[in-house]
């Protein structure tokens, strides 16, 4: 079998500059042919999404904004190891870490914790690596439909620990949750 | 002149001008939605019910859009231009039967603003005319985008309306005469001339899409090449009085098919209903009838327009002069052999 007569898609069609017949310098047969083309694609499913009131299905693997999670007693995951910021493919990633004094074992996990921890949204390409590296399970990607929002100052596209600890109530709920079952 | 024709004949004129303007209003409607039918898509439905509004709601947003005038030194004939295409547009909807008659208040009453004799010559003559209103438009845009446009629009014109003249020579012959009333009354039943003459309706059909300036022979308006074309230059209503036009041309050149070549207001049964409904019954039918032909033309224009590509300008000319006038005097040749085949018989001495 030469090369020239495989078709991996099954389509190939070899063209040639052949003198046309009287009949398809008409045209009239090729015009008839586009014509049902046409008139069949008026019967199919239209492919539109009407979108105020219909949104586009999103996909399974979706990755939206970052949360650093809380465990069950409502205490931040995060050690600061820094391993998300090592990971993070476009450097999006700081963070500064503090230890943990005395009276915070309730807000923080492990003896050190991260006073600031940034993500600068500008910079963020949401490849998840960041979740992949942490060993603390304190860092994920989820599912929220939120965006970025636009701003004219590049100073508000950097989230700092206020945007993206999760919120106490929820943690508190999760944990009930947990308990329940 | 008794007062009652002239009522009975504004409010006929005042009727076909608000259904002609109907028409075209919601030919840019149905236009934009078969084209994103055909293209798989939905189109205009947000204003009113199936976008039902939207064609008012683009004529107020063409009255709200500022009136710019490029510098031109013809400012009166840069106002002339779409006020005459407007005008040619809505002159021809004078002379077509909309349906045999009415009888209504002890009288008949012709739904026709004129039955003059001369109805078909009167019809391609304002056709012709209707080219002016794009060349003095292009002419005072002072832009050559605008004026090549102009200037493709009437050599197209010019082309197309000869061999258009020739397919309809072909029907005079057989109908005898250029009354559209008693070319519509010829094709009662399903007597339509379209069987008799389908090499006639053919060219008429490709010559009506070149008259109206419809793809594949828009050239006076390829976007892609002249920008706008003929009405690069023009904004608010004047620019929609161009758009207007085109539609309203493409209407009335679908009516013009629809009397000519498939029957007018002529269906199967008419007289049967004449007979058992009544002749008012029978026309408001007969007038459904015409509006459903009229109806498939428009959408024959669409499809085609979706669909064909646009020619290239000598392939537009080669058409148009050397395929279709040269058919044309063919079928005419023919024609005339089938009407004089007894004598030709005779001669021959079968």
């Amino acid at each position: 079998m030469s090369i020239e007569s495989i078709s991996l898609s099954g389509r190939k069609k070899v063209v040639s500059n052949k003198e046309m017949s009287f009949l398809e310098r008409m045209y009239l047969l090729a015009i008839v042919k586009g014509m049902i083309i046409t008139i069949k694609h008026l019967f199919t499913r239209k492919v539109t999404i009407l979108y105020p009131e219909q949104v586009r299905e999103m996909s399974p693997v979706y990755r939206g904004q970052h949360q650093l999670k809380r465990d069950e007693l409502g205490r931040e995951n995060c050690t600061a190891c820094g391993l998300c910021a090592l990971s993070c493919p476009a450097e999006a990633i700081t963070m500064k870490a503090e230890e943990r004094k005395p009276d915070e074992k309730h807000l923080y996990r492990e003896e050190k914790y991260a006073s600031i921890y940034e993500i600068n949204m500008l910079r963020c390409i949401f490849c998840g690596l960041c979740e992949e590296a942490c060993p603390k399970d304190a860092i994920y990607l989820t599912t929220s439909k939120l965006l970025v929002p636009s701003s004219y100052d590049r100073e508000d596209f950097i989230f700092g620990k206020d945007k993206l600890v999760m919120p106490l109530d929820i943690a508190m709920k999760n944990a009930q949750l947990k308990n329940a079952k | 002149m008794d007062s009652t024709l002239i009522i009975e004949k504004s409010v006929i004129i005042l009727v076909v001008f608000a259904i002609t303007m109907l028409m075209a209003m919601y030919s840019t409607l149905a236009e934009r939605k078969v084209a994103a039918w055909l293209q798989d898509r939905i189109g205009p439905n947000r204003a009113g019910k199936g976008g039902i509004l939207q064609p008012l709601a683009d004529g107020l947003k063409l009255f709200a859009k500022e009136e710019f005038e490029p510098d031109t030194p013809n400012r009166f004939l840069f106002f002339t231009g779409p006020a005459l295409a407007m005008t040619t547009a809505l002159m021809t909807s004078a002379v077509i039967p909309w349906g045999d008659k009415f009888h209504l208040f002890g009288r008949d009453i012709i739904l026709q603003a004129t039955d003059i004799d001369v109805a078909l010559l009167y019809l391609i003559g304002v056709m012709s005319i209707g080219v002016y209103g794009i060349m003095i438009g292009g002419w005072a845009s002072n832009n050559k985008f605008s004026l090549i446009g102009a200037v493709r629009a009437a050599s197209q014109m010019i082309s197309y309306e000869v061999a258009m003249g020739l397919s309809l020579i072909a029907l005079l012959m057989m109908t005898g005469t250029l009354s559209l009333r008693e070319i519509s009354a010829q094709q009662a039943g399903l007597n339509w001339n379209v069987f008799y003459q389908p090499l006639s309706f053919f060219i008429f059909l490709i010559c009506a899409f070149a008259e109206t300036n419809r793809t594949p022979f828009d050239l006076a308006e390829c976007e892609t090449e002249l920008v706008g074309g003929y009405h690069t230059e023009y904004s608010s209503m004047k620019m929609g009085f161009y758009l207007f036009a085109e539609y309203a041309n493409m209407f009335i050149s679908s009516t013009i098919l629809a009397v000519l070549f498939f029957g007018g207001y002529n269906y199967p049964g008419m007289s049967w209903a004449v007979e058992n409904w009544g002749v008012n019954i029978a026309n408001v039918i007969g007038i459904g009838a015409l509006f459903v032909k009229i109806c498939g033309f428009i959408f024959l224009y669409m499809w085609v327009r979706w669909t064909i590509p646009r020619f290239r300008y000598d392939q537009l000319m080669h058409l148009g002069w050397r395929i279709l006038i040269p058919l044309a005097i063919v079928n005419i040749m023919i024609t005339g052999i089938v009407i004089l085949r007894a004598e030709i018989f005779a001669y021959l001495g079968f």
